[in-house]
């Protein structure tokens, strides 16, 4: 067997790992064993790469090693309420890593046929859209830029244009690529300045879409790039991220009940404020030691997290009080929106984090009929996703949205930092109802003082 | 052509994959799909390592290969924190 013959038997067996590693992956039980065996697939393809003939190892190396340790020092780092942000920088440089082996290959050989030539491009354009629309949205989770989208007059033509010219220059670099090297710096250039334009009209509440779409685009770029160089694993295994991707995208489209469209261009929260309801009546403020009474008195607590809760990193302390409310007797459930936090299932993360059992997570539309009959229902800084304007306010920019419905609980408790609206920039008429009492402050302190009233009352 | 087919049919294998999954795995889902995409690593490698490229050519790929690997290394790396998390809960069970 020659020796490129037994590579591409390896590339086929990478291949294979990963399909079945992204299968366990998808399943609770055999998750972290899926992720083993994808990394093991990674491992050999990198592996048999490095043992084709005639490559030139020095620098090779010296970048091998740089990514490493930087790979390794973040992901050791990261905490876990950071995780959207980590998880939307590593597919940013994914995606740039793919433009950049499209424009060396281009480099290193001009003269390439249409079908090289032609991924060449989109492995480009693509690449560039997913590194800094991962920037901008990177930016955006970690509150280093607004979470408010920017609109402009002409966004949308301006996009369309430019992606008009993309394919155009695409097509006429196809058909003669080695003279027309400035039509590939151009694409460079709209690549990176589209994934800003696309990504900024886009509000912080639909991130976990977002990051959906871009992690698809991040494969699609890595599909792109094995046109170039004709090499099936790359398109096997970037094909499968770019279809996982979209489905988790379509999944968090619809616990908004939007279509993507809508979440791409409708730039949700980017009136004043808001537009729709203006709130009628006065909030009503609980202090931490009346909110212990309530609580001390609850048969049944429903806990709904939300954002506010990994901002304060308050998992381990909403653990701790959940533990003290069910020795007091009361029944004690989490309530988790599918879009809570700012990534597809974030609240879950943070609380499997605190050591939260599987058992009393409950999703949105099991944990709504029982609301009723629910005593207090516990809001940690979440907002959109129990906001009922989505359900009665046809002029609400949330309205259709499925929502946990805590308003119908007896007594909504709600832990917020202030009466800011949310992420979104929507007004809650939750914060006024009858039955809502607000508890401002950090979520992490006003847990820990209701905490301590808990188990001074026990002593 | 045949890599255009190879596409194809992995794209429905991916849709197919992919349908059913729990809400507490979507985060691990997508940052351990995120570490496939770092396959991009294998292009890197060949476009850095070709022995007589030019200078420029050889720094876009030694880019990549580093930018490739923070987003394979990291993204194994913090999937497998989360999912040990996941883990620990079961066996206290």
């Amino acid at each position: 067997m020659h020796n490129s013959d037994l590579i591409n038997f390896g590339y086929i067996i990478a291949s294979v790992l990963f399909i079945y590693g992204l299968k366990l992956l998808s399943a609770q039980a055999s998750a972290r064993r899926g992720n083993l065996i994808s990394a093991v697939g990674m491992l050999l393809a990198v592996v048999l790469t490095l043992c084709q003939q005639g490559l030139e190892y020095h620098w090779i190396i010296v970048g091998l090693v740089v990514g490493t340790a930087v790979g390794a020092v973040l992901a050791m780092r990261v905490q876990m309420t950071s995780m959207p942000e980590m998880v939307a920088l590593f597919n940013g440089f994914g995606g740039l890593a793919s433009l950049f082996v499209a424009w060396a290959e281009y480099d290193f050989k001009p003269e390439m046929p249409a079908s090289s030539a032609a991924p060449a491009m989109l492995a480009i354009l693509i690449g560039g859209i997913t590194f800094t629309g991962s920037m901008v949205a990177f930016g955006k989770l970690s509150e280093m830029l607004s979470g408010k989208p920017v609109l402009f007059r002409g966004q949308v033509p301006l996009n369309a244009f430019l992606l008009v010219v993309a394919v155009v220059a695409g097509a006429i670099f196809t058909l003669s690529p080695a003279s027309t090297y400035y039509l590939l710096i151009l694409t460079v250039l709209l690549g990176l300045a589209l994934g800003v334009l696309l990504t900024i009209p886009i509000g912080g509440a639909d991130m976990p879409v977002v990051i959906s779409l871009l992690n698809s685009y991040s494969g699609l770029a890595a599909c792109a790039a094995g046109f170039v160089i004709g090499n099936t694993v790359l398109i096997v295994a970037g094909a499968l991220v770019g279809a996982s991707g979209i489905i988790l995208t379509s999944i968090m489209c619809k616990a908004m009940n939007r279509s993507l469209t809508n979440v791409l261009f409708g730039g949700v929260g980017a009136g004043p404020g808001g537009e729709g309801t203006t709130l009628q009546g006065e909030p009503k403020p609980i202090s931490a030691g009346d909110t212990y009474f309530l609580l001390e008195a609850a048969r049944s607590v429903i806990v709904v997290p939300g954002y506010g809760m990994a901002v304060a990193q308050a998992q381990h302390v909403v653990k701790e009080l959940a533990e003290l409310l069910e020795q007091n007797g009361a029944d004690v459930k989490f309530a988790i929106h599918a879009v809570a936090g700012r990534m597809p299932g974030h609240m879950n993360v943070l609380l499997a984090e605190a050591d939260v059992p599987y058992e009393q997570l409950v999703e949105t539309e099991d944990v709504n009929p029982l609301m009723p009959s629910v005593d207090i229902a516990l809001v940690i800084g979440a907002n959109d996703v129990v906001n009922p304007a989505a359900r009665e306010d046809k002029s609400s920019p949330l309205y259709g949205m499925p929502i946990i419905n805590v308003d119908q609980a007896r007594t909504v408790i709600v832990m917020k930092r202030s009466m800011k609206a949310g992420f979104a920039g929507v007004d809650n008429p939750l914060f006024v109802a009858p039955n809502a009492r607000m508890l401002f402050g950090d979520a992490k302190q006003t847990l820990q003082a209701i905490v301590g009233e808990f188990k001074s009352a026990a002593a | 052509m045949l890599l255009f087919f190879v596409f194809v049919l992995s794209i429905f294998l991916g849709f197919e994959l992919i349908t059913k999954v729990p809400s507490q795995l979507h985060t691990p889902l997508m940052s351990g799909s995120n570490a496939i995409s770092g396959i991009t690593i294998v292009g890197a490698l060949v476009a850095a390592g070709h022995t007589d490229n030019s200078g420029f050519a050889t720094a876009l790929g030694v880019l990549a290969v580093a930018l490739a690997m923070v987003n394979v290394v990291g993204g194994y790396l913090v999937t497998d924190r989360m999912l040990r998390m996941f883990k620990v809960r079961r066996k206290e069970k």
